[in-house]
């Protein structure tokens, strides 16, 4: 023992109806180490942090710190011991400055009014200490998403909080800011602050972290010291078997145009009076994966709208196989050969309430295949769906009458996927369909959309992870403030070129 | 008993008879209250209602006046559940009802009318209150809640104005339905017989029965049924899948106002009871249906039984005395009662939750 633990999690097990969430877990964070937690979705990681919080008592296994052991029943309790988190969204007050989030809840006050210069002097300080650059008096609102994550770390540093935990804390950045908050964590281990880093992309673990600990189906799988290992190993530790990153497409085959987009412009949703998407004009052609890269918020989602026909009020027109589809309904849409995966797979893609096989005919079952007259045709939706799931490989507790609701995310997706890739459809729009997903599952999506490129389809992939935006596309497009600023081959570029367009540093003429 | 409970019928069941206890004893409590000497014999007034007499052939006929009012209860009971499937509440149910009772004693004591073309036109007369409540809905973002509301004061207003027109010239009653008009009264189909020539009794109670039943199909079985259930679970997902949830909320409201009219003329065309054309409240049928709804499970078949022993319960209030109680005791106990029933979901909702912790616990 070389240092002493600043926070150390003992045989920590904590069960829930049917599922041991954490099953004799072990954690030990040094004193000023970067230690990363790494595991899919499901592995146990939230689970063993809202432990750590006080928001679940484990069943077995104690939590000490410094060598003491202590109770943690609740989040007060984490705070006391300075444990501070930075949560995958923010918890900020949008119309509050940055300096009024960072004294929310610690303000001090002299006969009821606040007292806000010290908290500023401080705020200062330390943002000067760290590196952390942000102006105290911006408003939330008003600033990037990196300053708002360095709001967040300023909130626990202004606590006196001695143990960070990030989770998940590069899925909202540009790499640029990846970069910048890799380098920030490293000042932040060097003035003696342990950091938890919670993620599941071992790019970053490998380049920041100095221990990881693996977790698997909620069982302790090791801990090793990131100088001594590699990606390949992490990953088959955390997955149980090797995993192919790179996506295997075949020679491409370019056919007619499916989808062409012709001077699109939209409102936005959130700013009145503003357009969210301004003069786009692209083309998607059979056999190949267009991809819509971009950061969140920079009109993707009302372009994707737009095609899909869930919303749109603006100019410019959509065709879909030579056809005029701008004004055309969702369902006629459908019917001529439009599928979509959609971001938010509980709020669109399913009906959470209803039955594997009855979501499996959300678009169709008013076909003749799937009604007999006015009534369902419930045999045939039940064979139907029985085939889907045993094609797809959709796992459910009950098969085709499991309640769509209780089944995991992974699963929920592929049955989405199911859906939409068996309407065998001209165009594919997938939207971040990965999103969430474990390692396992997102090999398997990519695959299947690799499979319809291949099968003469058009696919529109739109999509935040960098590494998917990278893999899986014949075609990047990048979406910036509304508008298409560049066209890459993901062949011939990079993270780092790539960024510079997401970030609007860079744009190519038309 | 442990796997029972993690069924969802099972659940609605026990939830709905610990509702049904709980809305006894509090209505108890409140007997105990007001007079504790009659209180533990008015309870039990109430709750043995048609039983209260001692003849059997008595009992028969005040079960068969207890099943006369079922009916339209049933139909409103459905009226509410059938919307709130499709996510929709609709409140306006009483003023469908109305309207159901003003077009039907229009045609059959003004008109002279034959009692199906009354029945269907009353129906026709709700869809039209129901569609408007939709159209208000989907075309302009009303709340159907508040537009509903409204339009059940319009209604009683409108109802009681067209009916004085049918009034009897030294009551405020409508003209009695035999004596005027005795084609329009329902048939019997011979069931008076079995209730002690109770009159009223007759072809109303069955067909609220099919009704029921006809509900059921078309909300599980049928293609509409499914689309409609998918808008009212997630109507994001409804629209994602192209379906139209303009229309399904129109269709939707215009079938529940079908149902609640029917209900109305299924039970004023029997000439068990009169309209009043001085009334100046809603006619509580349309929220007793909200608590028969609930009672039931929202559950077409469920609501059959939760609306018999809501009206049960109503009737029952009747006969508390009146010498120890005011006038106004029976509504209060019926009220109580049917207040609590409301609280079934959340029963089940509780059930549920100690049903899978338990679960989690023994393993």
């Amino acid at each position: 023992m070389d240092a002493p633990y600043a926070i150390e999690m003992l045989n920590i097990t904590k069960k829930f109806p049917g599922i041991i969430a954490n099953d004799n877990i072990t954690l030990q964070l040094k004193k000023g180490e970067i230690h990363a937690l790494l595991g899919e979705n499901g592995a146990g990681k939230s689970t063993l942090m809202s432990v750590l919080f006080g928001l679940y008592q484990p069943e077995e296994g104690i939590i000490k710190k410094d060598g003491k052991e202590v109770k943690i029943n609740n989040p007060n309790d984490a705070n006391a011991l300075g444990i501070g988190m930075v949560h995958q969204h923010f918890k900020l007050v949008e119309c509050f400055s940055v300096l009024d989030n960072i004294i929310l809840g610690v303000e001090s006050t002299k006969h009821g009014i606040l007292q806000k210069e010290e908290a500023r002097k401080k705020v200062l300080e330390l943002s000067k200490k760290y590196g952390l650059m942000v102006d105290p008096d911006a408003l939330i609102g008003s600033i990037t998403v990196g300053m708002q994550q360095r709001t967040e770390i300023l909130k626990m540093l202004y606590r006196d909080n001695e143990i960070l935990i990030f989770d998940e804390p590069t899925a909202v950045l540009t790499p640029q800011e990846i970069e910048e908050l890799m380098q920030i964590m490293k000042n932040l281990a060097k003035e003696g602050k342990s950091i938890l880093f919670i993620s599941h992309k071992l790019n970053e673990i490998m380049e920041v972290s100095d221990r990881v600990t693996v977790l698997r189906k909620g069982k302790y799988i090791g801990t090793v010291t990131t100088a001594e290992t590699n990606k390949e190993e992490l990953s088959k530790m955390m997955v149980g078997r090797d995993v192919n990153f790179h996506v295997e497409k075949k020679e491409q085959n370019l056919g007619d145009v499916v989808l062409k987009v012709d001077h699109l412009t939209c409102a936005s949703k959130s700013h009145k009076g503003k357009t969210a998407i301004n003069d786009v004009s692209f083309e998607v052609r059979r056999g190949e994966i267009v991809c819509i890269a971009g950061i969140d918020g920079n009109g993707q989602t009302e372009l994707v709208r737009a095609i899909t026909g869930l919303e749109h009020k603006g100019e410019g027109s959509i065709e879909l196989c030579g056809e005029d589809i701008t004004s055309a309904t969702i369902r006629e849409r459908s019917l001529k050969g439009m599928s979509h995966i959609p971001e938010d797979r509980h709020r669109h893609g399913l009906v959470l309430d209803y039955s594997l096989e009855y979501n499996e005919v959300l678009q169709r079952y008013f076909e003749p295949e799937f009604k007999k007259g006015i009534f369902l045709n419930r045999p045939a939706i039940r064979e139907y769906s029985d085939k889907l799931i045993d094609q797809y490989d959709v796992r459910s507790g009950q098969g085709s009458i499991t309640i769509a609701r209780s089944m995991s995310g992974g699963n929920q997706q592929k049955a989405i996927i199911a859906r939409e890739i068996d309407k065998n459809p001209e165009l594919l729009v997938a939207v971040q369909p990965t999103r969430g997903l474990d390692v396992g599952a997102i090999e398997y999506i990519h695959k299947q959309l690799v499979a319809q490129r291949d099968a003469g389809k058009a696919v529109l992939l739109v999509s935040l992870e960098l590494d998917e935006v990278l893999d899986v596309p014949d075609r990047i497009l990048v979406l910036y403030e509304g508008e298409i600023v560049g066209e890459l081959d993901p062949k011939k570029t990079n993270e780092n070129e790539l960024g510079l367009y997401m970030s609007g540093a860079k744009r190519q003429e038309a | 008993m442990k796997n029972l409970l993690k069924k969802d019928g099972a659940q609605s069941f026990i939830a709905s008879i610990i509702c049904i206890i709980l809305g006894l004893l509090i209505g108890f409590i409140v007997l105990l209250f007001i007079n504790p000497s009659g209180a533990a014999e008015a309870i039990i007034t109430v709750i043995k209602n048609f039983l209260y007499y001692p003849s059997g052939a008595a009992k028969m006929k005040y079960l068969g006046s207890t099943l006369v009012k079922t009916a339209p209860l049933l139909m409103c009971s459905l009226s509410i559940l059938f919307a709130y499937k499709v996510g929709l509440f609709n409140i306006g149910a009483s003023g469908q009802y109305t309207a159901g009772t003003c077009v039907a004693l229009y045609c059959a004591l003004k008109l002279g009318w034959h009692w199906l073309p009354c029945l269907i036109i009353a129906v026709i007369a709700g869809a039209i209150m129901g569609t408007i409540v939709g159209i208000l809905k989907s075309k302009f973002n009303v709340n159907e809640v508040i537009s509903g509301i409204m339009l059940n004061w319009i209604m009683l207003y409108l109802c009681n104005m067209v009916l004085t027109s049918v009034k009897e010239t030294t009551s405020p009653y409508t003209y009695n339905l035999a004596q005027t008009n005795a084609k329009a009264v329902l048939p019997t189909l011979g069931l008076d017989k079995i209730f002690s020539n109770n009159q009223y009794v007759g072809i109303a109670i069955p067909i609220s029965i099919v009704f029921a039943i006809l509900v059921y199909i078309v909300l599980e079985k049928t293609t509409l049924g499914y689309e409609l259930k998918a808008s009212g679970f997630n109507k994001h997902a409804a629209k994602y899948a192209g379906m139209n949830g303009k229309r399904n909320i129109v269709l939707t409201l215009a079938i529940a106002g079908a149902l609640s009219a029917l209900g109305a003329g299924l039970f004023f065309l029997t000439g068990f009871e009169q309209w009043q054309c001085t009334t100046s409240s809603v006619p509580a049928m349309g929220f007793n249906g909200i608590a028969a709804a609930f009672l039931g499970g929202l559950h077409p078949i469920g609501a059959i039984f939760s609306s018999f022993f809501i009206q049960h319960i109503t009737n029952g209030g009747a006969y508390v005395d009146k010498t120890m109680y005011c006038a106004q005791i029976s509504d209060l106990i019926s009220a109580i009662i049917i207040y609590l029933c409301g609280f079934v979901l959340f029963l089940k909702m509780s059930m549920a939750k100690i049903a899978s912790k338990k679960k989690g616990g023994e393993e």
